[in-house]
């Protein structure tokens, strides 16, 4: 027994390293980064004078922030939505034994191969008011002059310029909920299709009796996975749009890399960062400790 | 009469799936059309009333200035992404042997501590990370992004190698320990030559994630000397002058490593995706 613990002391310090490097690039820098926020920092000097929550109330009480947060909301609703019911469906009927499945299912996935800075060149191309989907509108017969991302109307607190960058980020992510839906869908045993099937349901009831309430598990992974992607949403919309008039693309990751890198105004993108975490935490760990109970149990 | 009808709507069903799924096709592949039909006119056929048609004349004209503009941050992404992948790999497998098969007190936990950094927002660490990188002289230098994404690939690269070990039988390790291996040995020995399906898919999902990051890399290199090939594309796309040729013939040379991998080892491409869910 003795040996098994000597073991196991080499197993932890095997780990150890590791352990450590997580601990200060994650946890010591994020206090390191809470430390900067409620810092005085302002400038290209570090200034570590303390002043409390002054900057958290500031930052709050800007024009910019406050469309961040309502950006994020729309945002994360429309996207979210869009991906997932797009993934459900075209993995639904990628089930329905097709003809050719591999390529369909290559040409729905490829988008998440590749970098969000390509596909930001391509999309701001297409809609581009100019030479983009206008340009094809209006030779096709159809004068429309829709600035589409450069369009500051708003309804309500919702930025119609948000909708390009919902489309360009939901064909990115799509093939993504796809694939974990048709993982999940091979894993429903054939036994249980084949009790419905002959019990007489049809597809329709199959499918809202059956197969959805089995695919929950799997819908609440990917909307915490699709989740948390929006709330630090950065380069698509970096490349894209960039804050966009009057902050009608603007997020919380765009308005920290600006105020804080081009800007130099340490403190206030501090704060950000520290409100994006907290965002990203609130969806992910109730995510982890469910997971890392699960897991104890197995 | 019934069964008749009932077969021909079954048909029309049919039709209309393929149809959807055709159209569904289509929509996907707009972008890849507009970058192809673009990057291969010349300077003087991008205008207006050709934009969504295909180049009259195919030029090369396009690809030979993003080459030339883009060329050297190609080589800076490819001096980036080897070392880091293969040190990623390297640790994920080590952390993930352990984290599999020497469960000593407290390393779920530990576990679940490491997951996390897997999905903060890193804009939360970027500014000690910025810091950080100059105390230790390593800002601005492709070392001090390949040890950023090292550190901050640890989590995932290590969730991947622990969920593939967990499913070889801890008979096995037993039996080794009977035989009086240690805990080394039984890595190399044992567990080593049976990774390679794992190192794969962790390979494949660093080597793509590392090549297209944006963030760290606009933010760690300012030098366009030593920006990987994301950021020199994102610097040639804010220019004043809209070559929209070079532009997307850029794009596509910045796409062609990761788009390759993934046509030719897209099972395993899917895999690390999957991985990255937590739950499969």
């Amino acid at each position: 027994m003795l040996y098994q613990r000597r073991e196991l002391l080499k197993a932890a310090a095997v780990v150890l390293p590791s352990i450590i490097a997580v601990g200060i690039f994650v946890y010591g820098f994020i206090i390191w980064s809470f430390r900067v926020s409620v810092s005085a920092w302002d400038g290209i000097l570090p200034n570590f004078t303390y002043v409390g929550f002054k900057n958290y109330i500031e930052t709050f009480q800007t024009q910019r922030f406050q469309t961040d947060l309502w950006n994020t909301l729309f945002f994360t609703i429309f996207f979210l939505g869009l991906t997932v019911t797009t993934g459900l469906a075209l993995a639904l009927l990628l089930e329905r034994s097709v003809k050719g499945e591999d390529v369909f299912r290559t040409i729905y996935l490829f988008p998440m191969a590749i970098s969000f800075v390509v596909t930001g060149v391509a999309w701001r191309w297409i809609f581009n008011p100019t030479v983009g989907l206008n340009a094809l509108l209006q030779k096709l017969g159809i004068p429309v002059t829709w600035g589409w991302y450069t369009d500051p109307s708003t309804v309500g607190p919702f930025h119609v310029a948000l909708i390009p960058l919902i489309i360009a980020a939901s064909w990115q992510f799509s093939g993504y909920t796809m694939a974990m839906y048709l993982a999940a869908l091979r894993g429903i045993p054939e036994d249980v299709i084949e009790a419905s099937m002959i019990d007489g349901a049809t597809y329709f009831q199959r499918l809202t009796l059956v197969i959805l309430p089995l695919l929950k598990p799997i819908t609440l992974s990917a909307l915490i996975v699709l989740g948390h992607i929006s709330l630090k949403i950065f380069d698509l919309v970096y490349v894209m749009t960039g804050k966009g008039p009057a902050f009608a693309t603007d997020f919380p990751g765009i308005f920290m890399f600006e105020t804080t890198f081009r800007g130099n105004h340490y403190a206030q993108g501090a704060v950000i960062s520290m409100v994006m975490l907290f965002l990203v935490a609130v969806v992910i760990v109730p995510y982890l400790v469910s997971v890392f109970r699960e897991g104890r149990r197995a | 009469m019934r069964a008749e009808y009932a077969l021909r709507q079954k048909a029309a069903a049919r039709i209309a799936l393929y149809l959807v799924l055709v159209v569904g096709a289509v929509f996907f592949l707009v972008p890849v059309y507009v970058l192809l039909a673009t990057s291969l006119k010349s300077f003087t056929e991008v205008n207006i009333q050709n934009m969504w048609s295909l180049p009259r004349t195919v030029s090369l004209e396009g690809f030979a200035k993003a080459l030339e503009k883009l060329g050297p941050n190609f080589v800076n992404s490819v001096l980036l992404t080897v070392p880091a992948t293969i040190l990623s790999a390297f640790l994920g497998s080590i952390n993930g042997y352990i984290f599999a098969k020497w469960r000593f007190p407290g390393a779920n936990l530990l576990f679940a501590f490491v997951l996390f950094g897997m999905f903060i927002p890193y804009q939360s660490i970027l500014i000690p990370l910025v810091q950080f990188l100059s105390r230790i002289r390593l800002y601005g230098t492709l070392p001090g992004l390949i040890l950023t994404h090292v550190v901050y690939g640890i989590p995932i690269t290590t969730l991947i190698f622990r969920n593939y070990y967990t499913e070889i039988p801890g008979s096995l390790i037993e039996a080794a320990q009977i035989d009086g291996l240690g805990l080394f040995r039984i890595y190399r020995h044992i567990l080593l030559p049976l990774s390679a399906p794992a190192f794969v898919v962790v390979v494949i999902w660093q080597m793509t994630s590392i090549w297209n990051e944006f963030l760290f890399a606009v933010t760690i290199t300012q030098n366009p000397r030593v920006q990987p090939i994301t950021v020199a594309l994102q610097n040639l796309a804010g220019s004043q002058i809209v070559e929209w040729n070079v532009q997307m013939a850029g794009a596509l040379l910045a796409a062609l490593p990761p788009l390759l991998v993934y046509l030719l080892l897209g099972k395993y491409f899917i895999r690390g995706l999957l991985a990255g869910s937590v739950k499969q």
